[in-house]
């Protein structure tokens, strides 16, 4: 874990103590949401090629990559351990879902604004009351809300629908642009605006001081402490960002999708999210879209290519989590900073040439 | 300055979403339905989203190879109208998101003429509007819910199965009339199939109830319901669950000597498929030698389509025969018969939408569409009543592998209507029209 810190800054570190000229010298909001606006363009141009399929798909790319982003900030940048991340999409989805049924006339910025804060509250609850637990410890307590919040969509049967979960439907593409951008297209869009917003944000705060202050937490506590960070407060900020992250995925997931059944938000869930942004990258941010890809396209990829090979059902039941868990071994044992650190370390020697003296 | 522009066209997106609420759907323009998108001269292509892989596979995975087998034999009589069918089948895992990849795959990529028994409440709620928003005829879903006799919000849309209210009511009023005064308890799984199957049952038995227990699919281990079931003295337990359940209750109240009257409902009634489950669950237990048939002697089940069991039936001769000739090599359970019987019907159908194939046209079909089996029971996919099979029978399975017929075909409504007795005779196989 300690090495890390070094990879996503380390080609920055020997800038000159004279002030930075160009795009160095922006600040880092304006930066980040120049970036966000550049990747959403990328994306549009994307999607005007592809079809509504894929538009889906990227959309669930989308959101889940958000998630991710917000597991990378606690896990990779405050060291704090969550297997429970599955539990706040649940609780952004559920919230989004019963907004959208009781209460039709809000706009979705204003759902999603709310969901935000349902999670916000969330989080603080939860983070409040694991501030003092370090590693296993953490990890088994959030474990518990994993395990444990899909049970409550049984136990309120009448409100959140039981193992039926919640159908809701939501406005598509808005009358003057029905014929250029289907509903897929616009939801995606959407989604994506959103996504990219709010990690442009993430991307803020991992870069500005709080970020700094959790690696040094990350590092060591009481090194951090003697420095004067107020640990216990820090580290429940961090799980607080983290959870409004995974509440917003999980508003814009029950947005995309319109269904949402508690069998989508199970233990399982929680530890693919960890699991993938393991194998993206968990020191920097751009893992969570390798992760986000892996977590959508692997598992299409793979049950095609069961499906090509013509094998049997037990083979096609595991080949995707076969796959999945070989792909995370194989990274992790020759690029341990996942493939965000692969593509990292490819095309480190082509920066290094093109890098301005 | 370029970033003024891109913060205007930024902002204008903001206003647009955030003019409407986001649960404010806009009534769209009905898609056009003179279409005949996936229909060839010789072929028509047909998708549905079916649990292949995962927990829900092994209960419901022959439903889709049974169909496949009424189709491979209609394609080799040569098919209908001059076009064989060509039944594409997508692997949802019973998952709502994955339903919604494969149904816009079946859309997009392979473009369905119709979508064929598309499995699941959850699963096919989250797709209901989307194939109904693109025009894609949404024919025999396969499952019981109330949701999909609604003509107004999903036009599109034709039920299949007997809702759960319905069979419930039949099983209810029996229960009143041959149990009289004896004390019953409900098992029900805890999402609308309970909530469904209650409205009816309580019509008749409001007053002799003395236990409702409920299971979660998710927790296998019913002990405490039975044990309840078995303190309230209920003499008679309907057991509105899927064969899982079914069987599992029935191992938990023989292992705590608890023998009661059991009615099962159509969806939990396939006795092949429940005999497989008490053989595997009793295996490396004290019960291991009991054989499966002793758990099931003397249940009573309310079925609408053919029954394997029933060698008499011509309908059951000719779907083992066709079964014998296509399948896989193994058994042929009521599940086969389930997707058998919903593929005679879709073939039918189209055989009354005629040559000049379209959506409208297959819609007319189903309108004026005369139904005359292969169900014992009345079916209806008329303009304003989607239902799909309209009633239940009523048998007892005896171990041995024999069924006795002890209630003859009854039709119902969902509300608080009478229970009536029904003409209705299904036509045999060799005169029904389903195939050139």
């Amino acid at each position: 874990m300690t090495t890390t810190s070094t990879s996503s800054n380390a080609v920055e570190a020997p800038a000159p103590p004279a002030r930075p000229r160009g795009w160095r010298a922006l600040p880092s909001p304006v930066r980040h949401l120049l970036l966000a606006a550049l990747g959403l363009a990328v994306f549009t141009g994307f999607l005007l090629v592809t079809g509504d399929l894929t538009a889906l798909r990227m959309a669930a790319v989308g959101y889940t990559m958000l998630s991710i982003a917000g597991l990378q900030l606690l896990v990779g940048g405050s060291g704090q351990v969550s297997l429970g991340h599955g539990a706040f999409m649940m609780i952004g989805a559920y919230t989004t879902a019963l907004l959208v049924i009781h209460m039709p006339m809000l706009p979705l910025a204003a759902d999603l604004l709310l969901v935000v804060l349902v999670a916000v509250v969330a989080g603080i609850a939860v983070g409040a009351a694991t501030a003092r637990l370090h590693g296993p410890y953490l990890a088994g307590a959030t474990l518990i809300l994993a395990v444990g919040l899909p049970g409550l969509a049984h136990r309120y049967h009448e409100v959140l629908g039981g193992s039926n979960g919640l159908t809701i439907r939501t406005a598509g593409a808005p009358p003057f642009l029905q014929g250029v951008v289907t509903n897929s297209e616009w939801k995606a869009l959407v989604v994506w605006t959103t996504v990219l917003l709010a990690m442009a944000l993430l991307a803020t705060v991992n870069s500005g001081r709080l970020g700094r202050r959790l690696r040094a937490i990350r590092d060591d506590e009481n090194a951090a402490a003697m420095a004067g960070i107020p640990v216990g407060r820090t580290k429940v900020v961090a799980f607080v960002i983290a959870s409004a992250a995974g509440g917003l995925a999980g508003g814009l997931q029950a947005y995309v999708l319109g269904t949402i059944t508690p069998g989508s938000f199970t233990l399982a869930l929680s530890l693919t999210l960890i699991a993938a942004l393991v194998l993206g990258g968990i020191s920097s941010m751009w893992g969570a879209l390798w992760a986000g890809l892996a977590v959508v396209y692997l598992e299409i990829w793979a049950s095609d290519a069961t499906r090509a090979l013509n094998l049997d059902r037990d083979v096609e039941n595991n080949l995707p989590v076969v796959v999945f868990g070989v792909l995370l071994i194989l990274i992790l044992r020759f690029w341990p900073l996942g493939v965000h650190g692969a593509v990292q370390r490819l095309t480190a020697p082509l920066r290094k040439k093109s890098a301005p003296r | 300055m370029k970033k003024q522009a891109g913060a205007i066209a930024l902002a204008l997106t903001l206003t647009a979403t955030a003019c409407t609420g986001a649960g404010e759907v806009a009534e769209s323009d009905a898609a056009d339905l003179d279409v005949s998108t996936g229909v060839t001269d010789d072929s028509i292509i047909i998708g549905t989203h079916q649990p292949l892989t995962g927990p829900a596979a092994p209960g419901y995975m022959s439903i889709s190879l049974g169909a496949r087998a009424v189709f491979d034999h209609v394609n080799a009589q040569g098919g209908v109208n001059g076009r064989t069918i060509d039944y594409r089948v997508e692997d949802d895992v019973y998952d709502p998101a994955q339903t919604i990849d494969v149904t816009r795959q079946l859309v997009i990529e392979d473009e369905i003429f119709a979508m064929m028994g598309g499995l699941g409440t959850p699963t096919h709620s989250g797709v209901l509007d989307y194939l109904n928003d693109e025009g894609v005829p949404d024919v025999f879903p396969s499952s019981g819910a109330l949701a999909w006799n609604n003509p107004e919000e999903h036009p599109l849309t034709y039920g299949w199965q007997t809702d759960y209210t319905k069979e419930a009511k039949i099983q209810g009023q029996y229960i009143a009339d041959n149990f009289e005064g004896q004390a019953v308890g409900y098992l029900f799984q805890n999402d609308d199939v309970g909530e469904d199957s209650q409205a009816g049952l309580d019509q008749y038995l409001a007053d002799t109830v003395v236990a409702r227990e409920h299971y979660e699919s998710e927790v296998t281990d019913l002990s405490a319901q039975l044990s309840s079931l078995k303190d309230a003295e209920a003499e008679v337990v309907v057991c509105s669950c899927i064969p899982a359940f079914v069987a599992l209750a029935m191992l938990e109240a023989a292992s705590i000597g608890y023998e009661p009257q059991w009615v099962l409902s159509s969806i939990g009634g396939d006795t092949a498929t429940l005999q497989a489950l008490l053989a595997n669950f009793t295996k490396d237990t004290d019960a291991e030698d009991v054989p499966a048939d002793a758990f099931l002697d003397g249940v009573l089940i309310t079925s609408y389509m053919p029954r394997v069991e029933d060698q008499e039936d011509e309908w059951s001769q000719f779907f083992n025969a066709v079964w014998e000739e296509y399948g896989d090599g193994g058994p042929l359970t009521n599940t086969h018969v389930f997707g058998m019987t919903q593929a005679v019907m879709f073939s039918q159908v189209l055989k009354s939408a005629g040559e000049d194939l379209t959506r409208q046209s297959l819609i007319d079909a189903l309108h004026t569409q005369e139904w005359q089996g292969p169900s014992p029971v009345p079916f209806s996919s008329t303009e304003d009543d989607r239902g799909g099979h309209q009633g239940v029978y009523v048998l007892r399975y005896n171990a041995g592998g024999e069924i006795e017929m002890v209630q003859d075909p009854m039709v119902t409504d969902r509300e608080g209507g009478p229970i009536e007795a029904t003409d209705y005779e299904p036509l045999p196989p060799t005169e029904l029209d389903f195939h050139d």
